[in-house]
C-alpha cells in the first residue's frame, strides 16, 4: 500500500466524494418522495420535493466550489486530476437529477385531485430501479468498482423495457377511454423522467470508467 | 520542410560513479525542436543523465559510462570525439545563474571571441539577446556589468551566452530553481519560443513547470526511466503506477 504524503489533499478529496454521496442520497430521496406524492396523490409531499430541490443545488455550488478550490491550490494531475474533473461531471448530473425529481413532483401535485385511473405498478417498479442505479453509480465513484458500473448499466435495458410496456399499455387506455388522455399524458411523462434519470446514473458511470481508465466509452447506446 | 526527427539517440546507457550505478540501461530517443523534461526525486539520475549528453560527467573522478549517446548520428563517447566541439553543439544552463564577472557585451561575446572571432559581434550581441528576451531590458547598459542584473535577467543573460555558440542542442538543469515567479514564466515562455530553432532538454523538480513547457516527460527513479512519453499522457495518465504515485505526490 502506497504511503500518502498528501494527507490535507487526500482529506479534501474524501471530504468532496462524501458531499457528492450526500447530494446523491438527497436526490434519490426526492425521486422516492415524488414517486409515493405520486402514487397516493399526497400535494404536501410533492411540496417538499420541490423544497429539497434548493438544497441539492447549495450542494452542486458547494461541491463545484471545492473542486475548483483544489484544482487551484493542489495542482492535481493523472488519476487526482480525472477524479475532479469526475466529479465535476457527476454533480451536473446529479442536479439534472434533482430537476427531473421537481419534475414528477409538480406532475404529482397537477394530477392530485383525481383518482387514478388505475393504481400505479410498473412506474413505482421503474422508479425503484432507476434509485438502485444512481445509488450503485455514485457507490461506484467513491469504491473506483468499474464491475459495478457495468452491472449498473445493466439495468438500464430493465428501464428501457419498462418505459415501452408503460407507453404501450398507456396508449392502449387512451385509446379506449379519451376520458383519461389528460392523466396518461402525465404518467408518460413520469416514465419518460424517470427513463432520463437512469440515463443520467449511466453518464456518471461512463465518468467513473474514464476516472479510472482515463478512456471515454459510450456504456449505452 | 524540415521533418521534426529524432536528434539523440542513447542505447543501454549504464553510467557508474565508483562502484555506485547512477543509470542503469537507459535507451530512448529525443525529437529534434521540441522540448523534453526529466523529473523524478533527487538522486534519480536524471540530473547525471542530463549531464551524459554533453559529457560534463567527464570532469569527475571514477566516472564511468557504457553504452551508447548518439548526437546527430556520431557516437559523442567515441574516440576522436572532439569535446570542445560537442559542448558547442550541446550547450547548458544551470541552475544557478552563473555570468562571468564582466559587462554583459563580454559575458556574450566572450567564447566567440575565444575561438578568434572578432567581427560582427555587435550584431552577435544583439541578435542573442533578442533571442533570450532580454535585448529591451539591457540594450542601453551593455557595458554594465552582468552582476548588475536582476536572478532572473542573469539567467536569461545565461541563456543568451549559450546561444551565442549557436548550440543545436540545449540543456537546462533546474534553470528556474532560483527564479522568483515571474522569471519564471518568462524564461518557460523563452523556451517556448526556442523550441522553433532549438532542441531543449531540462531537468525539473517542479512538476508543474514540466507539465507546463514540455512535449515530452520521463520519470527517472533510483537510476531507471520509468516511464517516457507525450507529456500530456505522463500527467493525465500515466502507464507506470510509480509514475502516477510520483506525481501525484503519493510516493513512499
Amino acid at each position: 500500500m502506497t504511503k500518502s504524503i498528501r494527507k490535507t489533499f487526500d482529506e479534501q478529496l474524501s471530504d468532496m466524494q462524501q458531499e457528492i454521496v450526500c447530494m446523491g442520497s438527497m436526490v434519490e430521496q426526492m425521486v422516492h418522495r415524488a414517486i409515493k406524492a405520486l402514487s397516493e396523490r399526497d400535494v404536501e409531499l410533492a411540496e417538499r420535493v420541490i423544497q429539497m430541490d434548493d438544497a441539492v443545488d447549495d450542494l452542486d455550488l458547494s461541491i463545484e466550489g471545492r473542486c475548483m478550490r483544489m484544482l487551484a491550490l493542489q495542482q492535481p494531475v493523472a488519476r487526482d486530476l480525472r477524479t475532479i474533473g469526475t466529479a465535476m461531471k457527476i454533480i451536473t448530473d446529479l442536479e439534472r437529477m434533482g430537476d427531473h425529481a421537481v419534475d414528477i413532483a409538480k406532475m404529482a401535485r397537477t394530477m392530485a385531485d383525481q383518482p387514478l385511473f388505475k393504481p400505479l405498478v410498473d412506474i413505482p417498479r421503474m422508479a425503484a430501479i432507476v434509485q438502485k442505479m444512481l445509488r450503485e453509480s455514485l457507490h461506484a465513484f467513491v469504491n473506483r468498482d468499474i464491475k459495478l458500473v457495468h452491472k449498473m448499466v445493466a439495468d438500464d435495458d430493465a428501464v428501457d423495457a419498462l418505459y415501452r410496456s408503460i407507453y404501450d399499455e398507456i396508449a392502449d387506455y387512451m385509446e379506449k377511454d379519451p376520458g383519461i388522455i389528460r392523466q396518461g399524458l402525465i404518467l408518460l411523462m413520469v416514465a419518460r423522467f424517470l427513463e432520463r434519470i437512469a440515463d443520467h446514473a449511466t453518464n456518471i458511470g461512463e465518468r467513473v470508467i474514464f476516472m479510472e481508465t482515463g478512456v471515454l466509452e459510450e456504456l449505452n447506446i | 520542410m524540415e521533418k521534426t526527427a529524432c536528434i539523440i539517440d542513447v542505447a543501454r546507457l549504464n553510467f557508474y560513479y565508483g562502484k555506485f550505478q547512477a543509470l542503469k540501461n537507459i535507451s530512448l530517443q529525443l525529437e529534434s525542436k521540441k522540448i523534453t523534461a526529466f523529473i523524478g526525486p533527487s538522486g534519480c539520475g536524471k540530473s547525471t543523465f542530463l549531464r551524459t549528453l554533453n559529457r560534463m560527467n567527464d570532469l569527475i573522478a571514477g566516472a564511468r559510462v557504457e553504452g551508447k549517446v548518439l548526437i546527430d548520428g556520431r557516437d559523442i563517447y567515441a574516440q576522436d570525439m572532439d569535446v570542445v566541439e560537442l559542448r558547442r553543439r550541446v550547450g547548458m544552463v544551470f541552475q544557478r545563474p552563473n555570468p562571468f564577472p564582466m559587462s554583459i557585451f563580454d559575458n556574450i561575446t566572450y567564447a566567440p571571441r575565444m575561438q578568434g572571432q572578432h567581427k560582427g559581434l555587435d550584431d552577435l550581441v544583439e541578435r542573442t539577446l533578442v533571442r533570450a528576451a532580454l535585448w529591451d531590458e539591457v540594450r542601453d547598459k551593455l557595458k554594465s556589468s552582468a552582476l548588475s542584473l536582476s536572478g532572473g535577467q542573469q539567467q536569461r543573460l545565461c541563456i543568451a551566452r549559450a546561444l551565442a555558440a549557436d548550440p543545436g542542442i540545449l540543456l537546462m538543469d533546474e534553470p528556474c530553481s532560483a527564479l522568483d515567479p515571474v522569471s519564471t514564466l518568462r524564461i518557460e515562455e523563452l523556451m517556448q519560443d526556442l523550441k522553433n530553432e532549438y532542441t531543449i532538454i531540462i531537468v525539473t523538480h517542479n512538476m508543474q513547470q514540466a507539465a507546463r513547457v514540455s512535449d515530452y516527460t520521463g520519470f527517472f527513479l533510483s537510476g531507471e526511466l520509468i516511464e517516457f512519453g507525450d507529456s500530456n499522457k505522463i500527467f493525465t495518465k500515466p502507464d507506470d503506477k510509480r509514475t502516477e504515485d510520483y506525481i501525484t505526490g503519493r510516493f513512499g
